[in-house]
């Protein structure tokens, strides 16, 4: 089973174009939505598995000779990231089931979700830097469709700035990729490293280094550039907030780690910490944010901010412990986003409204809602037995060890403040006197919240079996590490 | 040749810069077509104008363009189209709905919608 690593890419692609045959049999597209994620996560679970036994795993199409065909490369990073994103593609389908509406439903919004799963995994997966522009391409080109799709005043409006930005980032991002051509002259993510390293300091891959932090800079919205994000993300409907939340911001991020690990290791002074400084004021920014607003998706949506900020600021370090922490980080960042903005989406389906200020007193009527908000608020801040807590934790420790000592201080900072900004949701709504409480059928609260729930369960077990899973992510760090083991399994496929 | 091209592309991108900070809609979409036109170009001239034959094989014909710069603007270019022509839909949906091409009339929050 060589192929195995195509399959989360192939199979989500395989069921979108079927299921642009009947759009209009509503129950037929649910079904074969969820039989096309399942398959997915088994096959993504396999990978896993076989990533983990045997190495990391790559392919080149075609059986071409590495450098000159594409090459698909899957690592231990790569395989943890295509099976979260299946894991919450999945979630996010079955609260769709209730919440999107059948109008929707009926617009092709399924293939656009597997088209994009499809950019996504595909994204995470692939060894060759312009086939990763085409990825980014079928997952925004798909993102365009879902965040327009419904075609409300709010949604056109916002729409058209997103896109807007995205193009302009995709011919960033298509430059970028030019002037690495005419540097090293391979597309190759393996060979390019192997080629970038004999270079050695030179000022232009500097200069092309800063290049590439800008335009996945704008994909992950990091500090001057994610001006978009805000605006943008509270646009479209709540399902499509939570996939955007959860998975679009995090490929961004993905490659700036990956670039900036395999490619641009030789000048680390500057462009690691030109990395360090600007995620630092990703995270204030992102910290300001969120107690700005009394709106629960804005409040949400620039915790995204924060997070990406305490990621790369992991990965700058470049050392073991903080590598290892922003992959754990990652990991649990895709899966809380998840979680909250299901949970946040239930509350403004039950009050009708997303301000925080004409809410309250939600905790006697819906008390299983409001302890599954404060665990995940928990988990969002790193309170020790859930999930944000160890890579919280690897990251500071790898900060202190780098000493890097006023910026660890600001990452400890900041929980607390993202503490804050969950907590004070929690206090708005559920606490006080009862008022905007619309009365939803309890069927549809049932449905809305037995995805959530379990999205919940899933970070909390995330958080108490990190044990387990220390093995998988310390795999990925060294992967990230160490690019010898990425170029060396590249190469050494075919012989 | 290839300092030529970039003054030229230069051009195309201050121009489209221009355009894409204007007011108008229709305007910014004009520039993001002057930008992937200059995108396209950098990559034909990045891949170096040397070569004196098309890619092509034929029998006696041994200094050829580089073929994989126009592998990757032909893709690029596909693209490009797909999303322009997206957009240019939704320009026109947005103007029938919000009655305005104004990029800056198009901003407020629930209340002005």
């Amino acid at each position: 089973m060589i192929n195995l690593l195509l399959f989360p890419v192939l199979i989500p692609f395989l069921f979108a174009t079927i299921l642009l045959f009947f759009p209009k049999k509503v129950k037929a597209q649910r079904i074969m939505v969820t039989i096309g994620l399942l398959l997915s996560l088994i096959s993504a679970i396999m990978l896993l598995i076989k990533v983990k036994t045997d190495g990391v795993q790559a392919i080149t199409l075609g059986s071409w000779a590495p450098p000159f065909g594409i090459t698909m490369t899957s690592d231990m990073i790569s395989a943890l990231l295509v099976t979260s994103s299946i894991i919450i593609s999945l979630f996010v389908v079955w609260y769709s089931f209730t919440s999107i509406g059948e109008d929707r439903e009926k617009a092709f919004y399924y293939p656009a979700i597997l088209f994009m799963l499809t950019g996504v995994n595909g994204a995470f997966t692939t060894g060759d830097i312009f086939n990763m522009f085409v990825f980014f391409e079928v997952l925004l080109m798909s993102s365009y469709v879902l965040i327009v799709l419904g075609g409300e005043k709010v949604q056109l409006r916002e729409s058209i700035k997103y896109i807007l930005v995205n193009i302009v980032s995709s011919s960033l991002f298509v430059i970028t990729v030019g002037y690495l051509y005419s540097v090293v002259g391979t597309l190759n993510m393996a060979d390019i490293s192997v080629k970038l390293a004999t270079i050695g300091q030179s000022g232009i891959v500097t200069v092309i280094a800063v290049l590439f932090l800008v335009v996945f800079g704008i994909k992950g919205a990091i500090f001057p550039l994610f001006f978009w994000l805000p605006g943008s993300y509270a646009a479209p409907p709540l399902p499509v907030l939570t996939l955007f939340g959860a998975l679009l911001t995090k490929v961004g991020v993905y490659a700036i780690m990956r670039t900036y690990t395999l490619f641009f290791t030789t000048d680390v002074g500057f462009t690691h910490e030109l990395l360090m400084i600007l995620s630092i004021i990703t995270i204030v920014a992102g910290c300001i944010g969120a107690l700005a607003y009394f709106d629960l998706k804005q409040i949400i949506i620039y915790n995204i901010v924060i997070a990406v900020g305490v990621i790369l600021f992991g990965a700058s370090t470049m050392n073991e412990n903080g590598m290892l922490g922003s992959v754990f980080y990652l990991i649990h960042d895709i899966l809380i986003k998840g979680a909250l903005f299901l949970l946040i989406g239930i509350i403004i389906k039950i009050t009708g409204t997303s301000d925080l200020r004409k809410m309250g007193g939600l905790m006697k009527r819906y008390p299983v809602l409001a302890w599954s908000y404060l665990i995940a608020a928990f988990g969002l801040a790193g309170i020790p037995p859930l999930s944000g807590f160890v890579g919280k934790l690897l990251i500071v420790q790898g900060g202190f060890e780098g000493e890097y000592l006023w910026q660890s201080i600001f990452i400890l900072a900041s929980s607390l403040i993202v503490l804050l900004s969950a907590i004070r949701i929690f206090i708005y709504a559920f606490w006080g006197e009862e008022k905007g409480v619309k009365d939803i059928s309890i069927k549809t609260y049932r449905h809305l919240l037995a995805p959530t729930i379990c999205l919940v369960i899933v970070t909390v077990l995330y958080g108490i079996g990190s044990e387990y899973l220390v093995p998988f992510m310390t795999d990925a760090a060294t992967v990230l590490l160490d690019p010898s083991v990425y170029t060396d399994a590249v190469f050494g496929g075919v012989k | 040749m290839e300092i030529l091209m970039s003054i030229l592309i230069g051009f195309l991108f201050m121009a489209a810069i221009y355009l894409i900070l204007s007011r108008s809609l229709l305007r910014i979409i004009i520039g993001t077509g002057l930008l992937s036109h200059g995108t396209h170009l950098l990559l034909i001239t990045m891949g170096g104008l040397g070569g004196k034959n098309a890619p092509v094989l034929s029998e006696g014909v041994t200094d050829y363009v580089d073929p994989l710069p126009q592998a990757l603007i032909l893709t690029a270019i596909v693209i490009s189209f797909g999303v322009t022509a997206f957009s240019l839909v939704l320009a026109y949906r947005t103007y029938k709905e919000l009655g305005t091409d104004n990029m800056s009339l198009m901003k407020g929050t629930e209340d002005n919608d």
